[in-house]
């Protein structure tokens, strides 16, 4: 599904992704973890090309992501995007924020877009919020309906980029649960996340990244009983202490 | 006051009051016309100053320091009196059946207030996060359609002060119009005033409209955007 040969990207002097190879197969769940600035972000934004990668071969979809034949904007309706900020579209409702793509891009009907819309809300626990402003929901239901809006798409992969980080503790839990959910249903999925316990429970497979370059990437039993390299046991120390 | 009889009657019944009404009708006209243009114009131009296509960048430059830095009454007289030396016969011809004075006026303001415009709405864009073009694109939106369905809304609902604000501007501008002939507001007031020397009254008049179109082009774009504005902020 995803697949990365040899990638290489530089911000100027930044050797920011390292000889990336990872492939995740159909219907897997890869978690992300790292250090601040190891490239995580940089790494999960290239497989959509909000990030164009120097070097290497990056195939998603069975389509050659940096090819510049390309045509990137049908690649990424296959491709749903999570942010850490949400990025919901203040000036829209809620329900508007879900069908504009579909209705735009996918050219599906008006009433149509609108009753998939509905039944994603109520898979998310927010359907009484169909004609809300995001400006007037927690940042745990925004971050809701922003997944649902991907899956508006039918995406066959979504990429979550830190969806909890910008979470206060309380709302961590609904998101991670709609997230677990969409796990369940068979959803190819690439999750940057320092949640530990999603990690462990949902994860197919642990990728830990540092100064962009791959270092582990093992099922989650084996990274959290046994990390190999020192630098992954020291982020799991400083991630898993309670004081963190 | 120096024994001077006010008449307000001159101004506010029979012929004069009928040619004062008939140049506030031009006045609105022209700046209805121009205003509309005029926006269309500046959202193309703002579009191709941000184009990453290099040249229409640099056209867009160009055409933004060029009108906006040349006073609108020469801009006005070029078009009107300049454009016949540019334009072929057969055009001029036709323009010449036309009420040209009109049409010359409406292109100086549209074009001039163009610029404006066009760097108001650009300084409104780039005050949108660029998330919000980022999560566009990763929907599948194309560039132009991201545009176009998610930042140029925000970005001209924030960029409605600065743009009333050259709407206003247009419509004080197109007294400017009476130089080349255009029957506006100002015109008829200057003629009141030659055929009754009653210039007191007549400007008075032409001053207390021009305010009464001012206040309502406010009101217009407010009412327009209120609701819209606070339930973006959520109030
Ligand atoms: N557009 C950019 N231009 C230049 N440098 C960048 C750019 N984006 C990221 N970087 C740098 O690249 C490095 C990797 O950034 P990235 O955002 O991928 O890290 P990350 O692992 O996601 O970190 P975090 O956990 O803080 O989100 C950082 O040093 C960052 O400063
Ligand atoms: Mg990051």
């Amino acid at each position: 599904m995803i697949r990365f040969e040899g990638v290489h990207k530089w911000f100027g002097n930044l050797h920011v992704l390292n000889t990336i190879n990872l492939h995740v197969r159909q219907g897997e769940v890869v978690v992300i973890c790292g250090p601040s600035g190891s490239g995580k972000s940089t790494l999960i934004r290239t497989i959509n090309r909000l990030e164009p990668i120097d070097k290497g071969k990056l195939i998603v979809d069975g389509m050659h992501v940096s090819d510049q034949k390309t045509d990137i904007n049908r690649l990424r309706t296959e491709i749903g995007f999570v942010f850490q900020q949400f990025n919901l579209y203040p000036h829209l409702t809620v329900l508007r924020n879900i069908t504009l793509a579909p209705i735009k891009v996918r050219k599906v009907g008006k009433k149509e877009a609108q009753e998939q819309a509905m039944a994603l809300l109520e898979r998310v626990g927010l359907s009484e919020k169909r004609d809300a402003y995001p400006s007037q929901l927690s940042g745990g239901e925004q971050q809701r309906v922003a997944i649902a809006r991907s899956l508006a798409m039918k995406p066959r992969i979504m990429l979550f980029d830190e969806p909890t980080s910008a979470l206060d503790p309380e709302m961590i839990g609904e998101v991670l649960a709609v997230m677990k959910d969409l796990a369940e249903s068979g959803m190819t999925m690439c999750v940057v996340t320092h949640e530990m316990g999603f990690a462990r429970e949902v994860a197919d497979r642990i990728v830990f990244m540092d100064h962009g370059v791959i270092l582990e990437e093992r099922e989650p039993a084996a990274f959290f009983t046994s990390p190999q390299h020192a630098r992954a046991q020291q982020f799991l120390k400083q991630i898993l202490s309670p004081m963190h | 006051m120096f024994h001077y009889q006010f008449d307000w009657g001159i101004v506010t019944s029979g012929k004069y009051f009928e040619w004062l009404l008939s140049g506030l009708y031009t006045t609105v006209q022209l700046s209805a016309v121009s205003i509309v243009l005029a926006f269309l114009l500046g959202l193309i131009i703002a579009m191709m100053r941000m184009s990453r296509v290099l040249p229409v960048r640099w056209f867009a430059y160009g055409y933004l320091e060029f009108f906006r830095n040349t006073p609108l009454l020469v801009q006005m007289f070029f078009w009107y009196f300049g454009s016949y030396k540019l334009l072929p016969e057969a055009v001029n011809d036709v323009l010449a059946q036309t009420n040209f004075e009109f049409t010359a006026a409406v292109i100086a303001l549209t074009i001039y207030t163009s610029a404006f415009i066009a760097e108001d709405i650009r300084s409104g864009v780039r005050s949108i996060p660029k998330e919000q073009m980022e999560a566009a694109r990763s929907s599948g939106f194309s560039y132009i359609r991201a545009m176009q369905y998610v930042v140029l809304p925000q970005a001209i609902r924030i960029t409605i002060p600065p743009l009333i604000n050259q709407f206003l501007n247009l419509t004080k501008n197109s007294s400017l119009a009476m130089t080349i002939g255009v029957a506006e507001l100002t015109y008829q007031a200057r003629q009141v005033e030659s055929y009754t020397f009653r210039g007191y009254e007549a400007f008075t008049a032409a001053t207390l409209v021009y305010l009464a179109l001012s206040l309502f082009i406010t009101g217009l774009v407010n009412l327009y955007n209120k609701m819209v504005l606070m339930r973006m902020r959520g109030e």
